[in-house]
C-alpha cells in the first residue's frame, strides 16, 4: 500500500499558479521550469497584457531596461507554461480555486496602491501621486483619464527615490525626445503644451539618506535643456565623510557635491543654455498644501527638520519650528507604493502594506509562496526583484522534493478555465498578446514611435481578434 | 567561388569563468567581442545574466577580475559602467560589467567569475 503511495506521488506533474506577470512572476516561473522536467506553470494576469512594470513602471524612455521582456517571452513561450491575462485573482477566481486546482500557489502580483501624506490640502486637484501620473504617461488603463494640468510654471514632487526623479525626468525632458518614445499619446498631448519651467523635488532627509540611485541623478544632471540646482549649503559639508562612505553611497554623494561645489565645466555651459531647471532640497517635511481662493494650488507648506542619530547614513528626521512654503501649481506624491489584499483568504500585513512571508513561503499557509514587491515591499530595481523570484523558485523546488507540501495529482488549468468561461471572463493567452503587440508596433510604425499603447482594455481585446 | 583574398578567420582566445558553487566553463572567445557576448555564444547558463543585452541598464553581466588581470583590462570603466556597477550584489574594487569589457588577444587564458547572483536580497534562507 505504501508502495503504491510512493509511486504515484512521484508520478504527479506538479502544476503551480503564478498570479501577476512581472517580472517577480516571470522569473519565478523561469526558475520552476528550468528546475523541474515536467513541471506545469500557469500565470494568470489581471490585465490582457504581460510584464507588469517593465510596461507600466519603467519610464518610456529608458527602452533598454525593457530587454527583459525578451527572456520573459521565452519564458512564456515554452510549452509547459501558459499566460493568462484578463484575469482578476480574488474576483474572478480567488486564491483558495487556484489551491484546490495548483501544487502550489505564488502571490507575485506586486504592489499597486500609494501611500498618502495625511495632510490638509492633499484632495486639491492637481495633487496626484506619481504612481498614477507614471500610470497615465506609461497607457495604464486605469490611468488614461487622469486629470493633469501643466499649465503652472513650478511643480514640487515630494520623495527622493527613483520614481521621484523618473517623474521628474518625463516633466523636464524636451518633447522632441519623448515624441520617439513609447509614451501614451494622450499624455504627449499634455506634455507638449506644458508650461513647467522649475521642479522641486524636496526629501525629509538630508543629502547622506537620499533613496534615488547614481544613475538616474547623473541622467537628470545631464538632461537637455535643463540646470540641476543644488545648494552649496546642503552639500558643502559632506566633503571629509566621502571617502568613508562605502562604495555606492560614496560615489552617489560624490556627485551631490561635485554637482553642488564644483559642477565641471561641462555642466556648466549646459546649465548656461538651459530652458528649465530642477532644484534638489532636503530636510523638508510637507504639512500642508495650502489652496488659493478658487481652490487650486498656491503652495506647499513645509517644515524644516535636522537629523538625529549616530548611523550617519541612517539618521532620523526630526521637525523644528521652522517652516518655509514653496509656491506651485502641480504637486506629486512620491512617497512609495504599497500592495493590498486581493483575497480576504491570505494573510495580510496592512501596516507594512505586504505579505508576511518566510522567505518567500507565506506565513502559516502551506502550499502558499510569494515573490517580488508583494513580499518584498516596494524597493529595488528588476535585479533585487529577479533574485527573489529565483529564490522563491528554487523553494517551490525544494518543498516539493522534500514532501513538504503535499504532491498530488492537480489539474491546474483545466480545473480554472471552465469556471472562467461559464463566469464569461475572456481569457487572454499569450498568441493573443502577440497580435495585441503587433497592432501597438504596427501602430508606432506610422507615428515614430517603436510602439503605441492601447490604453483601453476593449481595445486590447478587440485587437486579439484581427 | 572565393575571393582573392582570403577571409581572415577571426581570432579567439580561450576564458574560462566560474560560477559561485565552482562550477567552470571554457569559452572561445572571439577578440573584440565583449564578455556577455561570449557568454551567450558559447551557450554557458547562467540565471538571468545579461538581462538587458549589453545596453549598459542592469548589472546582471557582472564579473570579478583578479587583480593583475583587472589592473591589464585596455579600458578603464565609464562612469556609466561605475554607476551600474553599484547596484551589483557582492561588488569587489575589481568587478566588471561583462557587457562593457572587450576581448583582446592577450586574454587567452584569463580566469573570471561569476559572483553569486544575488542569493542576499532577503538574508540567509
Ligand atoms: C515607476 C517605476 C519605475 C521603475 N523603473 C525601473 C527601472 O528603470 N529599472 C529597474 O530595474 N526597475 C525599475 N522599477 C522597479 C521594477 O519595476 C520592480 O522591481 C518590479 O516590476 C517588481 O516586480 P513585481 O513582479 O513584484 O511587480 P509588478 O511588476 O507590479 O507585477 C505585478 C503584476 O501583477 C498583476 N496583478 C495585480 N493584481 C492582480 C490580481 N488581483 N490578479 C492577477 N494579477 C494581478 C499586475 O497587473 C502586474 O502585472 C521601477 C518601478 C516603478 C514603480
Ligand atoms: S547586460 Fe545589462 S549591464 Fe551588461
Amino acid at each position: 500500500k505504501c508502495q503504491r503511495r510512493l509511486y504515484t506521488n512521484n508520478n504527479a506533474v506538479p502544476h503551480v499558479a503564478i498570479i501577476g506577470s512581472g517580472p517577480a512572476g516571470f522569473y519565478t516561473a523561469q526558475q520552476l521550469l528550468k528546475g523541474h522536467s515536467s513541471i506545469k506553470v500557469d500565470i494568470y494576469e489581471k490585465l490582457p497584457v504581460p510584464f507588469g512594470l517593465v510596461r507600466f513602471g519603467v519610464a518610456p524612455d529608458h527602452p533598454e531596461v525593457k530587454n527583459v521582456i525578451n527572456t520573459f517571452t521565452q519564458t512564456a513561450e515554452n510549452e509547459r507554461c501558459s499566460f493568462m491575462g484578463n484575469i482578476t485573482i480574488g474576483k474572478d477566481i480567488t486564491v483558495a480555486d487556484l489551491q484546490k486546482a495548483y501544487t502550489a500557489v505564488v502571490l507575485s502580483y506586486g504592489a499597486d496602491a500609494d501611500r498618502t501624506l495625511g495632510i490638509p490640502g492633499e484632495d486639491l486637484p492637481n495633487v496626484i501621486s506619481a504612481r498614477a501620473l507614471v500610470g497615465w504617461y506609461n497607457g495604464l488603463p486605469h490611468d488614461k483619464n487622469l486629470n493633469v494640468d501643466l499649465s503652472c510654471k513650478t511643480a514640487v514632487i515630494l520623495g527622493h527615490g527613483n520614481v521621484a526623479l523618473d517623474v521628474a525626468r518625463i516633466l523636464l525632458t524636451p518633447i522632441s525626445i519623448l515624441a520617439k518614445t513609447d509614451i501614451s499619446q494622450h499624455s504627449l498631448d499634455v506634455l507638449s503644451k506644458s508650461n513647467i519651467k522649475k521642479v522641486y523635488v524636496v526629501g525629509r532627509r538630508g543629502p547622506l539618506q537620499v533613496a534615488f540611485t547614481i544613475k538616474e541623478l547623473r541622467e537628470m544632471i545631464h538632461l537637455p535643456e535643463c540646470k540641476t540646482i543644488i545648494h552649496k549649503d546642503d552639500v558643502a559639508h559632506l566633503q571629509p565623510l566621502i571617502e568613508k562612505l562605502p562604495r555606492p553611497r560614496r560615489r552617489l554623494t560624490d556627485l551631490l557635491y561635485k554637482t553642488g561645489c564644483t559642477p565641471s565645466e561641462k555642466d556648466l555651459k549646459l546649465w548656461a543654455s538651459a530652458k528649465r531647471q530642477w532644484e534638489l532640497q532636503f530636510l523638508k517635511s510637507p504639512t500642508k498644501i495650502v489652496p488659493t481662493d478658487d481652490k487650486k494650488i498656491k503652495s506647499v507648506s513645509f517644515t524644516k527638520n535636522t537629523l538625529q542619530g549616530d548611523d550617519i547614513v541612517n539618521q532620523k528626521a526630526i521637525s523644528t519650528e521652522h517652516t518655509e512654503e514653496i509656491e506651485c501649481g502641480l504637486v506629486l506624491r512620491s512617497i512609495g507604493y504599497k500592495s493590498v489584499p486581493i483575497d480576504n483568504t491570505i494573510p495580510f500585513d496592512a501596516k507594512r502594506g505586504i505579505i508576511p512571508n518566510e522567505n518567500g513561503r507565506v506565513t502559516g499557509v502551506s502550499g502558499l509562496y510569494c515573490s517580488g514587491w508583494v513580499g518584498l515591499g516596494p524597493v529595488g530595481v528588476i535585479l533585487s526583484t529577479m533574485t527573489d523570484g529565483f529564490n522563491t523558485g528554487k523553494l517551490i523546488l525544494k518543498d516539493i522534493e522534500s514532501g513538504l507540501i503535499r504532491h498530488v495529482p492537480k489539474s491546474g488549468k483545466e480545473k480554472i478555465l471552465p469556471v472562467l468561461n461559464e463566469k464569461g471572463v475572456k481569457v487572454v493567452n499569450f498568441m493573443d498578446w502577440k497580435q495585441i503587440d503587433k497592432t501597438e508596433t504596427q501602430k508606432g510604425e506610422t507615428v515614430g514611435k517603436p510602439r503605441e499603447k492601447i490604453t483601453s482594455i476593449e481595445e486590447m481585446i478587440h485587437a486579439t481578434k484581427t | 567561388f572565393s575571393s582573392s583574398i582570403p577571409k581572415q578567420k577571426k581570432e579567439t582566445v580561450s576564458v574560462h569563468f566560474t560560477d559561485s558553487e565552482g562550477n567552470q566553463y571554457s569559452a572561445n572567445a572571439k577578440v573584440g567581442d565583449n564578455l556577455l557576448d561570449v557568454i551567450i555564444e558559447n551557450d554557458i547558463e547562467i540565471d538571468g545574466f545579461g538581462a538587458c543585452e549589453g545596453t549598459l541598464a542592469c548589472s546582471t553581466c557582472h564579473l570579478i577580475f583578479k587583480q593583475a588581470d583587472y589592473d591589464k583590462l585596455p579600458e578603464t570603466p565609464t562612469d556609466e559602467e561605475l554607476d551600474m556597477l553599484d547596484l551589483a550584489y557582492g561588488l569587489t574594487d575589481t568587478s566588471r560589467l561583462g557587457c562593457q569589457v572587450i576581448v583582446t588577444k592577450d586574454m587567452e587564458g584569463l580566469q573570471v567569475s561569476v559572483p553569486a547572483g544575488v542569493s542576499d536580497a532577503r538574508g540567509p534562507s
